[in-house]
């Protein structure tokens, strides 16, 4: 076939949003840590590949949280057990002996292998996740996501906004203040200093939200200027229930226990109100576009590609495929080959999909 | 254009109201200057004219104000966005989106522009700015000066009658301000926009207005005449300042008009000297900062690259350059706050390397106030973060209170940090820093949101602290400020040392540097009105 030269353009960002929905669907289904590590090893690829080189890359901060869980999760399950009976001994704390209206816990004691691998590999899942959403992050700007959001929706998007750069610049900012404090004398370490740095961290974040509100109201975000009270109400009563719809939906798909079955009928349910609420909102939105994304097939590939594992693993945990759940033994767990293909097929994108834009630096 | 009929602002939990009764008409097509000390309600009167005050802020509002025949009361800030276009100060925390392009075509965006007129425009305020070569950075790459262009040209796209700006080049290098100042003229004078702004730097903008209209307490006077309006002000620029020392009438505001009228007093002035500074101190002979082929990177980009650097003890030295030049990041780097790449840094009189010591020994040596002073307050109150600066810095119980009393001109100790004004919270910073009585000061931009009357403290400070034999090392982009405190300036470009020199002879050469008395009385290399007075009064 011959090599296309094709635009350089950044794909709608609905795309890679559906497509790191798709591949944290499937992160969370499984525990296994081949698996686990594969779907982080597929963001990094595809952000490597695409990310947009006009934002801060996010991929390596939600990687850092979602290590800081694993190892949280390890120390905390060395220290207090996690009710998982093990037979290889790895190391014997001193126990702390608790009064009898205690029982149940424990402090110290023996720790296991078992215990200890089940917690990582629970707490890797969630690193997984965080993965692929700090992935979508750095595919496609959630700010770029919010220009479709209908103008009906202002508060909405204000907050959501307001939030999405409340968080980097919270890194930022504690990075910042740390670094003044070592200006008094001291270091930043330790539990007092950071229970110090806090307040000075959330109030710089909060004045500089408060900021970018106020120029979003200035510069004219949310004019809903054609619409009508009514046509307001509708959407926005649409736009929360399918909100609601779309939450529980989703929490029935990622957590298993809560039953797979009613997740995805209410995730659709979900989906089709914000749906109609979009629509709603948008028929009387006067807002226009200097340069809107377009869906081409690149667009469509790139969200079955995210589809896939997901579906393949949410049928996986339904069926108890071996391997999806490793055992709680000290041992290589099983490696499911479908699911690994199903994973694979999610890093296409990274070729499949127009580079992104050039941004000279 | 814009008219406030009675008009009076008072905050929920503020004692005073912060505008009383402004009545007002300000016509179309007129650049506007606001001028007032710091917390005189400026930044309020500037929020009422797009509905932001009390729309957004809070507060109860009485009287009226219309733009452009709306009143604000009915309509709320984003639907006077095609009428008004407000500028912040800081233009980096009010971008929306992360490209250039993008940024211009947002508020046309949310107008509901068609698409073919959202392309013309963009082109033609690209080019109207000059912004065509940055169409596709991204806007976090920018220097402060293109950032607030783009901010200006991003307001101006979407096609506002009115802009108004809240110090648009307080922030800014005396170059890049004067693009920004040019862009702003152009669309004055072309477009017919009327503009209003308000900037505590007066020597920057004051020739360029067509209105002055002076703010104190919440009191505003009408729209002057800007000559008229300087006559009366309690800030002024020293070129004003100039001109009510030796009485030319009427005041000049530009530097043109001054020195066709200062001919008389270079001649007056004839072969007396200026008395340098330094005179009245001792200065060395030893070094009190030695900076040796200092390399930095910072983001993977080299940003210092063999920076050599001798600061003598007691000594006021000046850094000064472009934004984006390298002074925070030498500053930072002397005080350890990044990490270096090459070269080495030895402080004080015992030649100490500060990247070998804790946090804790570091301070005696190098103290620094970095740009924004409220990254160093952690405390609810005043008092309180006087008392954690003592336990911080080892020092004897009130230290930092004595030292701030001498420093500010009395700051009620209940006050939270975060409420004080920027020149206050400087003046608390730098307590702070001096309890620990470093033998070396650093100062990253302190003058950004000072006043005169907060600027003039400030030097004097300086200075004195030089005569007790602490050293000071200042990054700034006021020339006015250097030329009151500096004996010797700095200059860097591209991270390394084009120029160093006395002060005198530095800033007098340089065309941008130079501060206005300068100017006016060249080839006589005089800085300051001081120097000028002194000199009269010794010939009288």
């Amino acid at each position: 076939m011959a090599r296309l030269q094709r635009k350089a353009r950044l794909q709608h960002p609905a795309a890679w949003w559906l497509w790191g929905l798709g591949l944290a669907t499937a992160a969370s289904r499984t525990t296994d840590p081949v698996l686990l590590l594969l779907v982080i090893g597929v963001c990094l690829l595809v952000v490597d590949e695409r990310h947009d080189p006009a934002t801060v890359n996010p991929l390596p901060a939600f990687l850092a949280i979602g290590a800081a869980v694993v190892a949280f999760r390890i120390v905390m399950t060395a220290l207090l057990g996690n009710g998982i009976v093990g037979e290889t001994v790895v190391l014997t704390l001193p126990s702390v002996p608790l009064p009898d209206w205690a029982a149940g816990v424990r402090v110290g004691g023996t720790v296991t292998l078992e215990s200890l691998l089940y917690a990582a590999y629970d707490a890797l899942r969630l690193a997984a996740v965080l993965a692929c959403l700090g992935a979508a992050n750095a595919l496609a700007s959630p700010r770029r996501l919010l220009r479709y959001l209908p103008a009906t929706l202002y508060d909405v998007g204000t907050a959501v906004v307001v939030g999405l750069t409340f968080a980097p610049q919270l890194l930022t900012d504690a990075r910042e203040v740390r670094a003044a404090r070592t200006l008094r004398g001291r270091d930043g370490r330790g539990l007092r200093e950071m229970a110090r740095l806090t307040v000075p961290v959330l109030e710089t974040a909060f004045e500089r939200s408060l900021g970018l509100a106020a120029s979003m109201e200035s510069r004219g975000y949310g004019r809903a200027v054609r619409s009508t009270t009514t046509s307001r109400r509708t959407a926005t009563g649409l736009a929360l229930a399918g909100l609601v719809g779309v939450l529980a939906g989703l929490y029935g798909l990622l957590d298993s226990s809560a039953g797979g079955v009613l997740g995805l009928p209410v995730l659709v349910l979900g989906t089709l109100l914000a749906g109609s609420s979009l629509l709603v909102g948008a028929s009387r939105d006067p807002r226009s576009g200097h340069r809107r994304d377009r869906w081409t097939w690149t667009e469509t590939v790139t969200v079955v590609a995210g589809a896939v594992p997901g579906a393949v693993l949410v049928v996986g945990s339904v069926q108890g495929w071996e391997g999806i759940v490793p055992s709680q033994r000290a041992e290589l767990p099983a490696v499911p080959l479908i699911a690994v293909l199903a994973l694979l097929v999610a890093a296409t994108p990274a070729w499949l999909s127009p580079r992104p834009r050039e941004v000279a630096p | 254009m814009i008219t406030f009929e009675h008009v009076s602002v008072q905050y929920a939990d503020a004692p005073a109201p912060s505008l009383r009764d402004v009545t007002l008409e300000i016509p179309e097509g007129e650049l506007v200057l606001v001028v007032g000390p710091t917390g005189s309600g400026k930044s309020t009167l500037l929020r009422t004219i797009n509905g932001l005050v009390p729309h957004f802020s809070g507060g109860t509002l009485t009287g009226r104000v219309t733009v452009d025949g709306l009143d604000t009361a009915g309509h709320r800030p984003r639907d006077l966005a095609t009428v008004v276009g407000l500028v912040e100060q800081n233009p980096s925390s009010t971008f929306v989106t992360d490209v250039v392009e993008d940024e211009v075509a947002y508020g046309m965006e949310t107008m509901g522009l068609d698409s073919t007129t959202i392309r013309r425009r963009v082109e033609e305020t690209l080019d109207l700015f000059g912004l065509t070569p940055l169409r596709g950075r991204a806007l976090r790459t920018l220097s402060g000066g293109q950032q607030q262009r783009v901010a200006i040209a991003a307001l101006f796209a979407a096609g506002p009658r009115v802009l108004v700006l809240d110090e648009p080049t307080s922030a800014l290098d005396p170059v890049a301000a004067e693009e920004v100042l040019a862009s702003l003229h152009r669309i004055v004078h072309d477009l017919g926009v009327t503009v209003v702004l308000a900037e505590h730097r007066l020597e920057r903008v004051v020739h360029h207005a067509d209105r002055v209209v002076l703010v104190d307490e919440g009191h505003v006077s009408e729209l002057l005449d800007p000559a008229e309006a300087m006559l009366r002000s309690q800030i002024y620029p020293p070129v004003v300042g100039l001109s009510r020392l030796v009485g030319w009438s009427p005041t000049p505001l530009s530097i043109r008009d001054a020195r066709r009228k200062a001919a008389a007093l270079r001649d007056a002035l004839g072969t007396s000297t200026p008395r340098p500074v330094a005179d009245l101190r001792v200065i060395g002979p030893a070094d009190a900062v030695i900076v040796d082929r200092l390399r930095v990177s910072r983001g993977g980009r080299i940003v210092l690259d063999g920076v050599d650097l001798a600061v003598a003890r007691g000594s006021v030295t000046t850094l000064m350059g472009r934004n984006g030049a390298g002074k925070s990041t030498l500053l930072g780097a002397i005080a350890a706050q990044h990490r270096l790449v090459g070269g080495t840094v030895r402080v004080g009189a015992e030649g100490v390397d500060p990247h070998a010591r804790s946090a804790r020994e570091r301070v005696r040596t190098v103290g620094l106030v970095p740009q924004q002073p409220e990254l160093l307050l952690y405390a609810d109150t005043v008092a309180a973060e006087c008392t954690a600066a003592d336990a911080d810095f080892g020092a004897a119980p009130g230290t930092a209170r004595g030292l701030l009393d001498r420093i500010s001109g009395g700051i009620d100790p209940a006050v939270h940090p975060r409420d004080l004004s920027e020149g206050q919270r400087l003046e608390l910073a730098l307590a702070v820093i001096l309890s620990g009585s470093p033998e070396v000061l650093l100062l990253d931009e302190p003058t950004r949101g000072l006043d005169y009357g907060a600027k003039k403290r400030l030097g004097e400070m300086l200075t004195g602290l030089a005569a007790q034999g602490t050293t000071v090392l200042l990054a700034t982009h006021d020339v006015e400020l250097a030329a009151e405190v500096a004996d010797r300036v700095v200059i860097l470009a591209d991270g390394e040392v084009v120029t160093d020199g006395p002060a005198r002879e530095v800033l007098a050469s340089s065309p941008a540097f130079a501060p206005q008395v300068t100017k006016v009385l060249l080839p006589q290399t005089w800085l300051t009105v001081a120097e000028v007075a002194g000199a009269l009064a010794r010939i009288a």
